[in-house]
C-alpha cells in the first residue's frame, strides 16, 4: 500500500540551530536544488547557508510604490488643477506641498499591499492546505522544537539511499519519507452538500427578511413635498402677520444694485470720482457698451449724428466744450439719471460698464481734439505697426 | 565566553591620526581667532554653527547609547565604544559655550532690554528669554548630559574589568530615566541656541527637528568611524558585514525621519500662512538663500535616500562611508541654513572663508577625543554580557 503512494521527498530532523545551518550548507554544497528548511523560529544566517539569492520582492515594492506616487500626483493634478480647478485657502491650483501627504500615503499603501499580495502569490504560491508535508510527524516536530530539512523528489540528484546516508552523517535525529496525500474524490453535486446549501441559503435569507422587514422596519422616506420650511409666496403661521416671505432688513442692498446718491438731482455740484482706471480691458468694454447703447443716438464717434432718421430728437455733440470740461462724474450722472428726453440707462448698464463708457467717451473726445504731441505719438505707433 | 573575548587585541590608533586631528584643531583655533578679530559678529555666528555641530554629534550619540540599553539591542554592543567616544564631547560643551554666553548681545535680539521694552511679543516671552534664565538653562542642560555621559561610560568601562552584569542593568535603568530627560533638554537646547535667534518666530516641532538632525549626525560619525576602524582591524575580529546593516538601516530611517519632520514643519506653516510664522521661511527664500533651501531637499534627503535605499547598500562599506560623510556635510548645511540667515551684519569674503575654520576645528576636536579615548579605553566593551550575542548577530 505504502509503495503505491507517490513520494514527495525525504526529510530529516535536527536538534539545534547550529546543526541545521551545517546541514543546509552541506546539502547546498552537494548540489541539491529542490529542498527547503523548516525551523520553529527564524534562524539568522540561514539565507547564506542555503545560498539563497537576495529576494526580488523589493522590486515589486519599488515598482508599486512609484506607481502609487505617480497615480496620486497625476490624479490630484488632473482633478485639482485641470478638470475642476478650485481655490482652496488661497493656495495655487497645483498646491504641491498639500499634495505630498496624500502622495506619501498612496505610495505607502500601494507599496505595502503589493508587497503582501506579491509575497503570497508569487513567492508563497498561495496557502496550500493539501501540501504533502502537512500532517506529518516531520511538520509537527519542526513547529515545536526541532529543525528540519526536506529534499524533494523532483530534485535531479534525488536518491533515497544517498540522502539517507548524508543525513545520518550530518547527525540527523530521524529521517522520514514524505508521500503525497491520496486524492480523495469529493463530488460537488453530492445530495448532502446540496441540501446543506439550500438549508443555509433559506435560513440566511429568511432571517434577513424577518430582520429587515419585520423587526427593524423603517418607513421609506417619500414625502419630499412636506418639509418643515416655508415655501415662497405662501402663508406661514410662524409670524404674526402670516406672511411667509419677509421684507429685507432696513438698509439691505441687493447685490450689484448699489444705490446712486444723486438719483433725481439735476446736476450734482460735486459728482462721484471715477474709480476705474482706463485700462485696455476697460476701454474695450466701454467701446462695446457705447456702440450698443449710446451710438444709435449719439453716433459712432459722439458727433450727435443719430442713425434714427429723425424719429427721436437729435442729441448734442459730445465734443462741445461743456461736455469736455465736465468731470467724469457728470457724464456718469447722465447715464444713470438721464437728461431731459434722454432716458436713464441705469437698468441696462452695471456700475463698471457705466464708468467704462465714460472712459471711452474721454477717448473719443481726445481723438477729436488731438494735440500735436498726440499726433506725433500716433504716427510713431503706426510706423511701428506697419514695419511689424 | 571569555575565550572569545581573548580574540580581541587592543591596538592604539596611529599617531598620524592624532597629528591630523591636532592640525585641524589648530587650524580651527587660529583661523577662528583671526576671524574673530576681523569681524567679531560674523565669527560668533560661525562659532555657534560649529558649537551646534559638536553638540548634535555628542547628544545624538548619548541618546543612541541609552537607546541600546533600553531597547536591549545587542547588534550594536560590539561597537558601543565607538558610540561612547562620539559622545565624549559632552563634558566640554559647557566650556565651549562660554564664547556664546559672552556674546549673547551679538547673537540674540531678545537679550537687549531696550528692544524688549518696545516690543510686546518679546515682553511676553521675556520670562523665558532673559539672560539669567538662559545661563541657568545652559548649565542645567549640560550638567544633565554630562552626568549621564559620566555614569554610562563609567559603568561601561568598569565592566571591562569586573565583567559585572549588574552594571548593565544599572545602565538600563539610567537610560530609562535619561530618555524623557533627553527629550526635554534637547528641545530646550534647540530652542535656546537656534530658535531664539529669531525670537518672534516659533515652531512646536523645532525640538524634534533638531533631534532628527542630531541623531543623524551622530550616526554618521559612528558609521564612518566603525567602518574605518574595522577596516584597520581595531574592532573585534568576529564582527561581520551584517553589523553594518543596522547602522545603514538606522541612517536610512533617520534620513526619512528628518525629511518627514522638515516637511511637516514647512507644510503646516505654508498651509496656515500666518505672517508671524511664514516670515522665517520667507527669509530663507530670499536672495541666494533659496538655493540653499532647495539644495537641502536634495542634499539632506534625496541623495542619501537613494544611496541607502537598497539592502546591499546598507552593508556596503564604501557606500556607507560615502553616505556617512555626505550626511555629515548635509547636517552642517542644515545648521548653516538654520543659523546664518539671522546674521544681518556686515560680511566679507575673507571672513566667510575663515568661517569654515570653526567647523574644521570641530572635526579636529572630535578626532582628538577619539584618539585619546581609544588610548585609555578598549575599543570593544569586552566585559559586556551582550557582547558575544552581539558578535554572533547575523541577518
Ligand atoms: C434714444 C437716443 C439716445 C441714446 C440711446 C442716448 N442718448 Fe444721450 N442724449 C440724447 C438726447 C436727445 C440728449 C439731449 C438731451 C437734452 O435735451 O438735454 C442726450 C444728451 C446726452 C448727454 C448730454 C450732452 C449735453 O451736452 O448736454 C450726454 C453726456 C449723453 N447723452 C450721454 C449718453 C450716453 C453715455 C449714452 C449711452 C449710455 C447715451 N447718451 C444714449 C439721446 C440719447
Amino acid at each position: 500500500m505504502e509503495q503505491q503512494k507517490k513520494v514527495f521527498g525525504l526529510a530529516a530532523l535536527f536538534d539545534s540551530p547550529d546543526s541545521i545551518i551545517k546541514a543546509a550548507k552541506t546539502v547546498t554544497d552537494k548540489g541539491y536544488k529542490n529542498f527547503d528548511v523548516h525551523t520553529p523560529y527564524p534562524v539568522h544566517g540561514m539565507d547564506k547557508a542555503m545560498k539563497l539569492p537576495p529576494s526580488k520582492l523589493g522590486y515589486v515594492t519599488l515598482t508599486f510604490g512609484l506607481t502609487g506616487a505617480a497615480i496620486a500626483l497625476l490624479f490630484m493634478y488632473w482633478t485639482m488643477s485641470v478638470d475642476y480647478p478650485m481655490i482652496i485657502g488661497g493656495k495655487p491650483f497645483f498646491a504641491f506641498p498639500a499634495f505630498i501627504p496624500v502622495t506619501f500615503e498612496v505610495t505607502v499603501l500601494l507599496a505595502t499591499l503589493s508587497t503582501v499580495i506579491g509575497m503570497i502569490t508569487f513567492f508563497f504560491y498561495y496557502p496550500d492546505n493539501s501540501h504533502p508535508i502537512h500532517d506529518t510527524n516531520y511538520m509537527k516536530s519542526v513547529s515545536i522544537d526541532k529543525f528540519g530539512v526536506c529534499i524533494e523528489a523532483t530534485d535531479s540528484k534525488y536518491n533515497e539511499e544517498e540522502i539517507s546516508k548524508l543525513f545520518a552523517d550530518l547527525g540527523a535525529k530521524s529521517t522520514e519519507i514524505i508521500y503525497f496525500a491520496e486524492k480523495v474524490d469529493r463530488k460537488i453535486f453530492e445530495p448532502k452538500f446540496i441540501t446543506l446549501l439550500i438549508v443555509t441559503a433559506s435560513i440566511v435569507s429568511g432571517v434577513a427578511y424577518i430582520h429587515l422587514n419585520k423587526i427593524l422596519y423603517l418607513p421609506p422616506f417619500d414625502w419630499m413635498m412636506e418639509q418643515s420650511r416655508v415655501n415662497v409666496q405662501s402663508m406661514s403661521s410662524f409670524f404674526n402677520d402670516n406672511f411667509g416671505m419677509r421684507t429685507p432688513v432696513k438698509g439691505t442692498v441687493a447685490r450689484g444694485f448699489l444705490p446712486y446718491e444723486f438719483a433725481g438731482v439735476n446736476e450734482p455740484s460735486s459728482p462721484l470720482a471715477n474709480p476705474f482706471f482706463p485700462s485696455k480691458e476697460n476701454l474695450v468694454l466701454g467701446e462695446k457698451k457705447y456702440n450698443t447703447f449710446c451710438s444709435p443716438c449719439h453716433g459712432n464717434f459722439g458727433d450727435g449724428d443719430s442713425r434714427l432718421n429723425g424719429q427721436f430728437p437729435l442729441p448734442p455733440s459730445l465734443h462741445t466744450t461743456k461736455a469736455r470740461e465736465w468731470q467724469d462724474g457728470n457724464l456718469y450722472h447722465i447715464i444713470v439719471n438721464g437728461q431731459n428726453v434722454m432716458p436713464s440707462y441705469a437698468s441696462q448698464l452695471n456700475i463698471e460698464e457705466r464708468w467704462a463708457i465714460v472712459n471711452y467717451i474721454r477717448v473719443l473726445q481726445r481723438a477729436k481734439n488731438a494735440s500735436d504731441a498726440d499726433i506725433q505719438e500716433i504716427k510713431k505707433e503706426s510706423v511701428k505697426n506697419v514695419s511689424r | 565566553m571569555s575565550h572569545d573575548n581573548l580574540n580581541f587585541v587592543k591596538k592604539e590608533l596611529p599617531t598620524g591620526f592624532k597629528n591630523l586631528g591636532l592640525i585641524l584643531l589648530l587650524v580651527g583655533i587660529v583661523g577662528g581667532t583671526i576671524s574673530f578679530f576681523l569681524n567679531a559678529e560674523q565669527a560668533i555666528f560661525n562659532y555657534l554653527l560649529a558649537f551646534m555641530f559638536l553638540m548634535s554629534i555628542g547628544v545624538g550619540a548619548l541618546f543612541l547609547i541609552s537607546l541600546e540599553y533600553v531597547a536591549g539591542a545587542d547588534w550594536s554592543t560590539p561597537l558601543r565604544r565607538v558610540i561612547e567616544f562620539s559622545a565624549s564631547v559632552i563634558p566640554y560643551l559647557i566650556v565651549l559655550s562660554i564664547p556664546i554666553l559672552l556674546n549673547l548681545h551679538t547673537l540674540f535680539h531678545w537679550s537687549h532690554t531696550d528692544v524688549v521694552a518696545t516690543d510686546k511679543v518679546l515682553q511676553g516671552k521675556s520670562p523665558y528669554l532673559n539672560e539669567m534664565f538662559f545661563a541657568i538653562r545652559v548649565v542645567v542642560v549640560f550638567a544633565i548630559w554630562g552626568l549621564f555621559y559620566f555614569l554610562f561610560t563609567k559603568n561601561s568601562k568598569k565592566q571591562d574589568i569586573t565583567k559585572d552584569q549588574k552594571l548593565t542593568s544599572i545602565n538600563i535603568k539610567l537610560s530609562a530615566v535619561f530618555i524623557p530627560l533627553f527629550a526635554i533638554t534637547a528641545s530646550v537646547a534647540a530652542i535656546d541656541f537656534m530658535m531664539s535667534l529669531e525670537p518672534h518666530w516659533f515652531s512646536t516641532i523645532f525640538g524634534v527637528y533638531f533631534f532628527s538632525g542630531s541623531v543623524l549626525a551622530a550616526l554618521s560619525v559612528i558609521t564612518y568611524a566603525t567602518v574605518k576602524l574595522r577596516e584597520g582591524g581595531y574592532l573585534h575580529p568576529k564582527m561581520v558585514d551584517d553589523h553594518y546593516y543596522s547602522l545603514g538601516a538606522l541612517l536610512f530611517a533617520f534620513v526619512n525621519f528628518w525629511g518627514y519632520i522638515a516637511f511637516s514643519q514647512y507644510m503646516l506653516i505654508w498651509y496656515a500662512n500666518l505672517p508671524e510664522e511664514t516670515f522665517w521661511f520667507l527669509a530663507r527664500w530670499e536672495g541666494s538663500w533659496i538655493f540653499i533651501s532647495l539644495a537641502l531637499i536634495v542634499v539632506h534627503f534625496l541623495v542619501p535616500y537613494s544611496v541607502l535605499l537598497s539592502q546591499p547598500a546598507k552593508m556596503d562599506s564604501k557606500k556607507l562611508k560615502f553616505a556617512a560623510l555626505w550626511i555629515l556635510f548635509a547636517h552642517v548645511l542644515d545648521l548653516y541654513w538654520l543659523i546664518l540667515p539671522t546674521f544681518h551684519g556686515e560680511s566679507n569674503f575673507v571672513n566667510t572663508i575663515l568661517g569654515f575654520s570653526f567647523i574644521i576645528g570641530a572635526i579636529g576636536l572630535v578626532m582628538l577625543l577619539f584618539y585619546f579615548n581609544a588610548k585609555k579605553t578598549n575599543l570593544v566593551p569586552i566585559g559586556d554580557p551582550k557582547l558575544e550575542k552581539g558578535l554572533n548577530f547575523r541577518l
